[in-house]
């Protein structure tokens, strides 16, 4: 019976992390390896698949714990499990491809201290079941690895006229270097807040006049 | 200048390669403290003493770890000095000033996942410092977070007085603004280039 109430709720958790409560727009959360490695869509990707998998196994790992962990030294238990996963995916990498280990360098041990991973194993896995758990992760993960592509894809496109290391533009095109160097990536995503922003604002606004367009015309019917 | 000479490793973290400006390291608190001048300073403050004491910590642990081939215990070991020197700036802290204790709060021991302190201690690491360098590189990176989140607690104090748009809420606005800061400190890179 329990096992179903759980069930019942999954999509909206898997949803919940994609767009709505998007880590990096709407919760500003692990904002420095957003920022330190997304100037190209490879770097990008490769980043946003070991934090998606440390996130989930870490989180599956506390939720399974939970009951056994005492309150006191729960942070310094959950740290432990989320560095121990880091060190996993570090020598992964590494035996995949070194180029990309070479290219992200010490951001992939700096996931330990990303402040998404712990949040969620504080707030969410540590208060939940397996499942639950896994599925919001998962959620959560992508969500992260979509903002890390639209940030890689802006900069990529810009800075270096690309994508995925094909020529888009013709070669008149004359590339942002401002976009590749550190200025770009802050100034990349402060445009994408913006337009988010302009967005929702417009979205509620519109639903406001509508409902009072709508509420004008009902009431003389009733009269 | 002598990329091995400790006052160019001082000014490159504090200046050239700025930890927050130009390594992206330690944007939480960058973005979540500098609301106030104040709180921005004193929190720049804990920060650098914690990075201080767990750079000296990681240069003595790696020489046992290396001694022993036990690398891989690295990152989990670093983890857990960062975490001891934050619950005793945290012990200090609530003996010494309690009002400072309060007024941090919830931040301080968020310390611990300020990716700037375990940025130290990992970077120190791959370049191979020696002890006088790593204190040098920790001065400096210290120095160049507080100096980075101070700069941006003056600027979004004038632009509580100032009339904005309704898009610019949030963190839109402070990322903008960290893009021109950025910018700027990009001219410091005729100081002596990157590493």
């Amino acid at each position: 019976m329990k096992q179903n109430e759980q069930e019942a709720i999954t999509l909206q958790d898997f949803t919940a992390g994609l767009w709505k409560e998007n880590p990096v727009f709407v919760m500003m959360l692990g904002l420095c390896p957003v920022l330190a490695v997304t100037n190209t869509v490879e770097n990008a990707l490769g980043m946003g698949i070991a934090t998606l998998f440390v996130l989930v196994c870490s989180n599956a790992l506390v939720s399974a714990l939970r009951h056994f962990i005492p309150k006191q030294v729960r942070i310094t238990t959950y740290i432990v499990i989320i560095a121990t996963f880091v060190t996993l995916v570090d020598y992964i990498i590494q035996a995949i491809s070194l180029d990309l280990y070479n290219k992200l360098g010490a951001f992939i041990q700096l996931i330990v201290v990303n402040c998404l991973i712990l949040g969620r194993a504080e707030a969410f896995a540590s208060k939940n079941g397996f499942g639950r758990s896994v599925i919001s992760a998962t959620g959560m993960g992508l969500g992260f690895t979509l903002a890390l592509i639209m940030l890689g894809g802006v900069r990529e496109l810009l800075g270096a006229g690309q994508l995925l290391g094909y020529p888009v533009f013709s070669d008149q095109f004359e590339p942002w270097v401002i976009m590749i160097l550190p200025p770009g990536g802050f100034i990349v995503l402060g445009c994408w807040l913006l337009l988010i922003n302009y967005v929702k604002q417009r979205r509620s606004t519109l639903a406001m006049t509508q409902n009072a367009a709508a509420s004008h015309c009902t009431v003389p019917q009733q009269h | 200048m002598n990329a091995e000479s400790l006052s160019y490793i001082f000014l490159s973290a504090f200046l050239i390669n700025n930890f927050v400006l130009a390594m992206f390291l330690g944007l939480c608190p960058f973005v979540g403290v500098s609301a106030k001048r104040d709180t921005a300073f004193n929190m720049s403050l804990a920060t650098a003493f914690v990075m201080f004491i767990s750079s000296l910590c990681a240069y003595g642990i790696n020489l046992i770890l290396t001694t022993y081939h036990l690398e891989f215990l690295r990152l989990i070991s670093y983890i857990a000095i960062i975490a001891s020197a934050v619950q005793l700036v945290e012990m200090i802290l609530k003996k010494f000033s309690p009002t400072l204790f309060r007024a941090l709060g919830i931040f301080l021991p968020l310390i611990t996942t300020n990716c700037a302190i375990l940025g130290v201690a990992l970077f120190q690491t791959a370049r191979q410092y020696d002890f006088f360098q790593s204190i040098a590189f920790s001065l400096g990176a210290g120095a160049g977070f507080a100096l980075a989140i101070m700069l941006m607690a003056g600027l979004r104090e004038k632009l509580e007085l100032s009339k904005l748009p309704n898009i610019t809420q949030a963190a839109a606005l402070s990322m903008m603004l960290a893009g021109i800061l950025s910018m700027t400190f990009m001219g410091f890179a005729g100081l002596g280039g990157q590493i």
